[in-house]
Formats: C-alpha cells, sequence, structure tokens
C-alpha cells in the first residue's frame, strides 16, 4: 500500500482504484440499508388490533427495535421480549415462554400475541409451538388465545423477510378461526378486496390507497393497517393500542373477493398462502404504486377484480398528477440519480423517474434477489431513460459511495442512512424509505398512488431548486425558476 | 415530593396488575426512598422478568455501542448477522472529530452480515477474510474490534484465535470481545466485559510523550451532543491536562497511554469502574468521581479536583468558578423563574439518574422519582445522596410501571429515553430524552447548563401543550 498520510487515503478513497477493490471484497459488508427479520415482523404486528408483538429470545434486540421504530415515526412502540439469558441458551427458553406469555397477557391484555424470534432463540433450536402449547397447558394465556408465530433469525433475510413471515403466520392463525367459527363450507363472499401494504414506512400510503379506492367506490380491507397505531393523535391521553386492522375483519379476509400485495418483495410468502389455502380468492402481488404508471397498473388491477370501473373522480385525481409532472418535467428531466433502499420501494421510485424523464444511474439494495434484479433490469431496459442504469442488488453504502465519486449523479434517494454518502458526493439527498430519522414528518406524506407522485416531484423539484438558488451568483439569482 | 405513605400506595397499586410470582419479584426493585436506606430500598443488577417489556438492552449494547463505539481510529465489528449493527449504526450522538472512512470510522457499520450457513459452518474463516478487507479499504485503522452477537457465542466460534492470527498478520491490535447479548442481564455486563478486553489487549502498550504533574484522564465520558469537548474545555481551564477521553472523540493511543497519567477523572462510575479499579491496582493511579451536571455540581467537583492537586490548581478553580458563575447565574435568572418549582420523574441509564438531579435543582425544580435501566447496588448506593425522602425509585420500571406512577405522582416534565419520550407525550406531559440530549446538548460543564436550561424551559413552556384540548372541550373558558 503506498498511501500513508490522511491526505492521501482521503483522495484515494474516491478514485476508480479504490472501487475496484471496494467491489472486490468479498465477506465484510459496510453500512448496509437493511434491518433485520424481527423488526418486520414486529411492523407486521402493530397493525392488527390490540395485537401485543413479542420477541423469544435476547431482550436487547427488543430494545433495538423499538427505539429504531420510534425514531422513523416519532411515535410509542409496544413490544416485549421474555428477555433469554445465559441459562436459557443452556436449557432452552420455555420458561421463558411460560412466564413471558402470562406476563404480557396480563399486564397489557392483548387480543392477541404475535411471536417473533431473536437468532438466540433461532440458534439454539427452540420448538414456538410446543413452548405455546405448554404455556396453555400452564394457563399462562387462555386455551384458545390466538398466539401466531414466526421463525424470524436475523441471520435469513432481512426486515421484509420478517414481515412476510409473521404476517403470514397471523392471517393463517387467524383463518382457522373462522373455520371452526363456521359451520356450512362455500360462505359466500364479500365485495371487499384485501390490499396488504407491505413493510410500508410511510403511514400516509395506507391513507391514499384507501383515498383512492374511496373514489372509486371499492371497499377494502387493508392486511395490517398501522396507519392509526403510528401516526396517533395527541389527545392528553395515552392507550397502547390506537387502531389495526380488527381481529374479525381478518378472519373473515379470505371471504373477501380477493387480494392485491403492494409490495411484491415482501409478502411473497403470504400471497403464495393465500393463493394456495384461501378458496376461490385470487391473489396478485404487484410492485407499490408509485408514479403514474405504478399506480395506474394498480387502478386496473382492482378494477378488473372489483368488477368496478375507473371512476370520473379517480381520473380527475390521477389528471391532476400527470399535470404536475408536466408541470415540472423540466427539471428532473435529463438529471443523474442513485437509488437506494428496500427493493419494491426502488423499483418504484425507479418506474417513476423513467416516467418523469429522470436518468437512474445507480440503483442498489442490500437485499433483492435474482427476479428482482431481472425485473428491475427489464424496467429500465424499457426505456430510453434507464440505458445509463446499472442494478446492484445484495450490495451496500459503502459501495454506493463509490459509485458516487467515481461516476457522479445530481441527486441521491433513499433513506436517511444515505446522508454520509451524499455529503461526501456533495450531492442532495431527498428521504423516501426507512428509517428517515433526521427529517420530522416525511412519513405523513404519501409516496404511492397519484398524490405520492406529486409527493415526490414536490420534494425532488423543489430540492434542486433550492440548492440552485443557494449556489446561484448574484446574476443567475432569479425570482423565476 | 409526595408523602411516604402516599407513595407506598401508589406502588401497591402498581403492583396489583402482575401475575404472584412476577409481582413478588418486582416489589423488590420498587421503593420510596426514606431513612436515608443505603440502597434506596431496591433490589437491582438482576434479570429482567419475561413479558413485562423492559426498556434494557444487552452486552452487547454496553460494549460497542457504549464502551467501544466512540474509539473512533478502532474499525468495531459487528460480528454476527445484521441487525445488532444496523440499530446500534450512529444512534448514540458519540460525536467525534475526522474524516469518515479515512481516519475516523464511529459513523459506519461494519457487520459480517451472518448467513445461514455461517451459522451452520461457523464464522472463523469469514471473519479473518473480513479483517484483512478492512485493513486494506481503511489503511489508516489503528486496530479492530470484534464486537461478537448472539449467535457466534453459541456456535462456538474461536474468535479469540482468530483475532491473536490477523492481529500478528496486520501488525495492529485485533482485540476479540465477548459481549454476546444473552450473557448478563442487561448493558451493564457488556460495559465489564469492553473494559476488560481493554484491559487485556490495549491498556499500558505505548507511553505517554511529553508528560506533566497535570495529566489526567477522563473516563466515561462518550461525547454525547459534544460533552466530552466541554469537559475537556473546563477541566483545561484549571490547568489540567486531559491526555486520554475514555471513549467519547477517543484515539486507541488515550486508551493505550492512560496508565501515564497522573489521576483518573470519573464521570460515568457505572460503565468504566472497572477499568479505573484496574489502574489503580496495576499501575497505582487514583481516580476521583466528578458531577459535570449543573453549576452546584460542576463548583463542587473543580473543588474536589482541587484538593488532589498544588495551590495553583486550587486558586485557578477558585477564579474559574468564580468567572463562570456570573454567567451561570444569569442562566438561573432567566429560566428559574419559568421552571421552578416543577417537578420531574427521570428514568435513565448510567449515572444519569443521579448526577442530573443537581442540574435540574439548580434551576428550582425538584426530582420526585428516579430510577436506573441497569445500575447495581453501589448506584443506589451513591444515589441516595442525592435525593430526599419520599422520592419514589424503580430500578429496570416496566413500561407499565413507568406509565402508572407518572399518571399517579404527575410530574411536570418526565426526562427519560426514546421508548418512553412519545408515551409521555401522548399523554400530555412534557418530556425530555436523556440518553440523547434529545438531539440537543451537550449538557457537560459550564457552557452545557446554559443549554440544558434552555432544553427543560422548551420542554415545560412549549405552546404546543396548549394546543392538546380543543377550546370547545374546555369548558366555559
Amino acid at each position: 500500500m503506498s498511501v500513508k498520510t490522511v491526505e492521501e487515503v482521503k483522495e484515494w478513497i474516491n478514485t476508480e482504484e479504490y472501487k475496484e477493490l471496494n467491489f472486490k471484497r468479498e465477506a465484510v459488508v459496510i453500512n448496509p440499508p437493511k434491518a433485520c427479520q424481527p423488526l418486520g415482523a414486529i411492523f407486521a404486528a402493530s397493525g392488527f388490533e390490540k395485537t401485543l408483538p413479542y420477541v423469544h429470545g435476547s431482550q436487547g434486540c427488543t430494545a433495538y427495535f423499538r427505539s429504531n421504530l420510534s425514531r422513523h415515526y416519532r411515535e410509542p412502540f409496544s413490544t416485549v421480549s421474555d428477555s433469554m439469558t445465559e441459562d436459557a441458551a443452556v436449557f432452552g427458553g420455555l420458561n421463558n415462554v411460560i412466564d413471558g406469555l402470562r406476563n404480557a397477557y396480563t399486564l397489557y391484555k392483548p387480543s392477541l400475541i404475535a411471536m417473533s424470534t431473536s437468532c438466540m432463540a433461532e440458534v439454539i433450536g427452540d420448538d414456538l409451538n410446543a413452548f405455546i402449547g405448554q404455556a396453555r397447558e400452564k394457563g399462562s394465556i387462555p386455551e384458545d388465545f390466538p398466539v401466531p408465530f414466526a421463525h424470524t433469525p436475523s441471520f435469513v433475510g432481512s426486515h421484509i423477510t420478517g414481515y412476510d413471515s409473521m404476517l403470514k403466520s397471523i392471517l393463517e392463525e387467524l383463518n382457522q378461526r373462522q373455520k371452526k367459527s363456521t359451520s356450512v363450507k362455500g360462505v359466500e363472499k364479500t365485495s371487499l378486496i384485501n390490499i396488504i401494504p407491505g413493510f410500508d414506512p410511510h403511514v400516509a400510503n395506507i391513507r391514499e390507497i384507501k383515498h383512492m379506492l374511496g373514489l372509486m367506490g371499492i371497499k377494502n380491507l387493508i392486511l395490517a393497517d398501522n396507519s392509526d397505531v403510528l401516526d396517533a393523535p395527541l389527545t392528553g391521553e395515552y392507550s397502547m393500542y390506537t387502531g389495526g386492522t380488527p381481529l374479525q375483519d381478518a378472519i373473515n379476509a379470505s371471504k373477501n373477493k380477493g387480494t392485491i400485495a403492494l409490495q411484491k418483495n415482501s409478502t411473497m410468502n403470504t400471497i403464495k398462502y393465500i393463493q394456495e389455502k384461501w378458496e376461490d380468492h385470487p391473489a396478485f402481488n404487484l410492485y407499490p404504486p408509485m408514479g403514474i404508471k405504478l399506480t395506474d397498473d394498480f387502478v386496473e388491477k382492482i378494477s378488473d377484480l372489483s368488477g368496478i370501473p375507473v371512476s370520473k373522480e379517480l381520473e380527475k385525481y390521477r389528471g391532476r398528477a400527470v399535470d404536475a409532472a408536466t408541470d415540472a418535467h423540466q427539471y428532473i428531466h435529463g438529471k443523474r440519480f442513485a437509488v437506494f433502499g428496500d427493493p419494491d420501494e426502488v423499483y418504484g421510485i425507479v418506474s417513476f423517474l423513467l416516467e418523469i424523464g429522470g436518468e437512474p444511474i445507480h440503483v442498489l439494495t442490500a437485499t433483492g434477489n435474482k427476479t428482482f434484479q431481472r425485473e428491475m433490469e427489464l424496467l429500465l431496459a424499457s426505456s430510453p431513460h434507464g440505458q445509463g442504469a446499472k442494478v446492484y442488488a445484495g450490495f451496500d453504502l459503502w459501495h454506493m459511495r463509490s459509485l458516487l465519486m467515481t461516476d457522479p449523479v445530481d441527486m441521491m434517494i433513499g433513506d436517511s442512512h444515505g446522508k454520509w454518502a451524499a455529503r461526501d458526493a456533495n450531492i442532495p439527498l431527498v428521504r423516501i424509505g426507512y428509517p428517515i430519522v433526521d427529517r420530522v414528518n416525511l412519513h405523513r406524506y404519501a409516496v404511492v398512488g397519484y398524490q405520492g407522485a406529486i409527493n415526490m416531484i414536490t420534494w425532488i423539484v423543489n430540492t434542486f431548486l433550492d440548492e440552485l438558488d443557494r449556489n446561484s451568483d448574484d446574476a443567475h439569482f432569479e425570482l423565476l425558476r | 415530593m409526595i408523602a411516604i405513605e402516599d407513595g407506598k400506595k401508589i406502588i401497591e397499586d402498581v403492583l396489583k396488575a402482575y401475575p404472584e410470582k412476577t409481582k413478588a419479584k418486582r416489589e423488590k426493585h420498587l421503593a420510596v426512598h426514606q431513612d436515608d436506606c443505603s440502597t434506596c430500598g431496591v433490589k437491582s443488577n438482576v434479570k429482567s422478568a419475561p413479558g413485562v417489556m423492559t426498556a434494557r438492552g444487552c452486552a452487547y449494547a454496553g460494549s460497542k455501542g457504549v464502551v467501544w463505539g466512540p474509539i473512533k481510529d478502532v474499525v468495531h465489528i459487528s460480528h454476527g448477522p445484521v441487525g445488532c449493527g444496523h440499530y446500534s449504526w450512529s444512534t448514540r450522538r458519540n460525536l467525534a472529530d475526522g474524516i469518515p472512512g479515512v481516519n475516523n470510522f464511529v459513523p459506519f457499520h461494519f457487520t459480517s452480515d451472518f448467513q445461514e450457513r455461517d451459522i451452520v459452518f461457523g464464522g472463523d474463516k469469514k471473519l479473518e477474510k473480513i479483517i484483512h478487507e478492512i485493513n486494506e479499504l481503511f489503511p489508516l485503522n489503528n486496530g479492530l474490534s470484534i464486537q461478537s452477537e448472539c449467535p457466534v457465542g453459541l456456535i462456538g466460534d474461536d474468535i479469540e484465535a482468530v483475532a491473536k492470527q490477523t492481529s500478528k498478520d496486520i501488525g495492529k491490535p485485533v482485540v476479540p470481545v465477548r459481549c454476546e447479548g444473552f450473557r448478563g442481564v442487561s448493558q451493564s455486563l457488556g460495559h465489564h466485559i469492553a473494559n476488560d478486553s481493554i484491559r487485556d489487549h490495549i491498556i499500558g502498550t505505548k507511553k505517554l510523550d511529553n508528560k506533566s504533574k497535570y495529566d489526567i484522564a477522563l473516563i466515561g465520558d462518550y461525547n454525547i451532543g459534544g460533552d466530552a469537548w466541554e469537559a475537556k474545555k473546563l477541566l483545561e481551564e484549571v490547568g489540567l491536562k486531559v491526555r486520554s477521553i475514555w471513549s467519547g472523540d477517543a484515539t486507541l493511543e488515550m486508551l493505550q497511554t492512560a496508565p501515564d497519567v497522573k489521576l483518573n477523572v470519573i464521570h460515568c462510575y457505572r460503565s468504566m469502574n472497572y477499568i479505573c479499579r484496574h489502574m489503580e491496582e496495576t499501575y497505582g493511579i487514583p481516580w476521583v468521581e466528578i458531577n459535570l451536571f449543573g453549576p452546584t455540581k460542576v463548583a463542587e467537583s473543580l473543588r474536589k479536583l482541587g484538593e488532589l492537586f498544588d495551590e495553583s490548581i486550587k486558586s485557578n478553580v477558585e477564579k474559574a468558578i468564580e468567572k463562570n458563575m456570573i454567567a451561570m447565574n444569569k442562566t438561573i435568572e432567566k429560566f428559574k423563574p419559568r421552571v421552578g418549582g416543577k417537578k420531574v420523574m427521570l428514568y435513565v441509564g448510567g449515572l444519569r439518574p443521579r448526577h442530573t438531579i443537581g442540574a435540574f435543582e439548580d434551576l428550582g425544580m425538584e426530582v420526585v422519582g428516579t430510577g436506573y435501566e441497569f445500575g447495581h447496588k453501589d448506584d443506589y448506593e451513591r444515589t441516595k445522596d442525592y435525593i430526599k425522602d419520599g422520592v419514589v425509585i424503580y430500578d429496570d420500571v416496566t413500561a407499565y410501571e413507568f406509565e402508572e406512577f407518572v399518571k399517579k405522582i404527575n410530574p411536570d416534565l418526565v426526562a427519560s429515553g426514546i421508548k418512553e419520550k412519545y408515551v409521555f407525550q401522548k399523554m400530555g406531559k412534557p418530556f425530555r430524552q436523556m440518553h440523547s440530549w434529545d438531539y440537543s446538548g451537550p449538557y457537560h460543564g459550564w457552557g452545557g447548563f446554559e443549554i440544558f436550561s434552555r432544553d427543560m424551559d422548551m420542554a415545560l413552556n412549549s405552546p404546543t401543550w396548549q394546543l392538546v384540548t380543543p377550546k370547545w372541550r374546555k369548558g366555559s373558558t
């Protein structure tokens, strides 16, 4: 290594040579934009009425999840842990489940406890089903009290995998209850459409979906709806349970007309389960309705599924978003972007950029499988604006830094963790995704649906214009932009 | 302050919600302080009950997050799956000077990102490779630490052997830290493990240059929001030389050379008393506890330090106190009328459940309840000197208990952590985060008190609290 001084290294880490070395690494992962499974699991659980997320394993994990979620939403996030320690590592966590369920049930009076696991419980191989059964026998919880569970070790997948596993488990558990309570088979279908938002960190997204469906007169059930839980009003009174999908509605969800999931990568197993097990119940896994085209896809799908034509009102609503896009296209057209985050969100952002003339250049996810990579590449190939892009699935933000320094772009889009790379590259970061812990209220704005397209245009364009104003010389500091 | 009998009744009522077994456990951790009781009447540092919603973290959090993480020129590998390192990535506000990725690795998350195959086949080979890759990509690192996550200890990896070999290979310290999250009952054991690993691998391996009789180490200041910089300023103003900080904005060399100082000055006793005791036993370095919150305690602490040095330091201390008290009195004059008489309930970690009481009292505020997330008996023994009879004490408080205590005791301000913050704000209670200074700070030293005072005033007197109840619900007004 010839580089020795601070100044030399400072220059060196920006070079093509460094980039090559950086991309050669096989073992260390540096600044990956992904969290772990149980975070997604407790997030999924938080969307159900009076549901207490419960993590079987080490307690530190739960403290981390709660802090992490509270920082993003600036809201309380309740989850219990059964605090396994060294003795449990030797003897297993049975006693922790027995005492933990009893305490959690007695103290916090939930209607459902959703159990996920930390690494510790998974490495020692605790048998959740048997443990929960024994806890029932010991009277920790009533005989028929629902405790769906999911195995969610951090060494498999990421938070979106955990979301999928927990959601599937809760739906499975609740659906079984429907069968128990229904004596006649082939109960009549409702006209409701189930919507699964996925690991969606923008609470306003759920509200936007409901609003759009309202404009079409389509009745719907959100599985699971944590928009009120994670955006609770300040009234002077605190309640641990502030909303969520009613359990009875979730029990009956399979009787609804069909299901549409809006983040295909975070709901693969859930949708597969619904397709296989729910009778006469079509289920679709879509990319999120971000931008005009993907929102159109969603609208078309929901119109087909419900048999309800797209309403004039919704077309008017769409038209306003298109108006916003054409009004602002000149500020985005030809601009170069780096995008990172969870696969679904990244796909949605890229699709949106392409349709407005922006040029995605570096497209990076920490997770994402081969199907995602292929679909992402197909999307980019389909547009003249996508020709300069390269997809990096399974990479991290230290890779991203090298990309930004060697092949500069005008803006980065992603979560707060992108701020160091953006700063080093001297470009603005527009924050979309999870977590956003250094700006306020962004989760209260939709990024899906037609309103979401308007919001994204607003943030991106105004950020560029703010930069322009701050950096203009006197002559070019103009009133009109 | 509430009457002792009322406090006891409150505790009794709150405990009613628990199943018998847990009630019997929890009642030992809740008390009303009376008769100068040496332990404040509570048991501590034992396992949390399962399922009750403790705020506690784990040994990894105590080691990587607290003790090791702030050492800026060392690359800290979160060894194991991705989660732990993700959640502790730049979430503590331990500020550090330096160029990120060049000579400062604080705002980073280095992880071995374990996959299932690493659990099955072990992670030692991967770890070895990781260390070499990091050393190549970040040549100005002065060493590495391996922060073990839960699976590492359960699958029987030999990180000690990997550390030894790779340290030889790269010619830098590589420190294995057995801070798996399932060890111990809280963050606290992680502090101890981290202290021990520094003792075993780092301390005393370099000599201090330009020694003087005023050389001190500031131990247990993590530079939250710039605290250690404020502390350094204050100590240097009286002529002391802060040669080493553990571990806010620290370099490896500071830890290596620490045994050459004359005195260890410790702020966070809980997380670093171990290393002070070690340096006392091994190198004969005395140590002294100080408190840098609020002018009363700052002045007291400076005088205590003056006593341990010569007349020149003593006279500097008096001069510094006189000089700084002018600004402090102005601050008190400004804010005391706005916050005086207000009641506070605290629940924090480390040292703050006692150390911040003086700062509140300087403003005429009263602490009516306090407790530690991961305190030990010796923390509560020290707490009794700060509190009066009638203060409600809660050790490892559960979410349920804390909520009920606040409802029943009805303080004007709750000062605790991020997990508590929004619960109490929903109740309409002014709140300040006392781990992160709520993204403000520093709170240490003279300058810190001005910020502390402003922040408490801001929380208590924010006009937003008047918006909570709409006028049509306020009755006749």
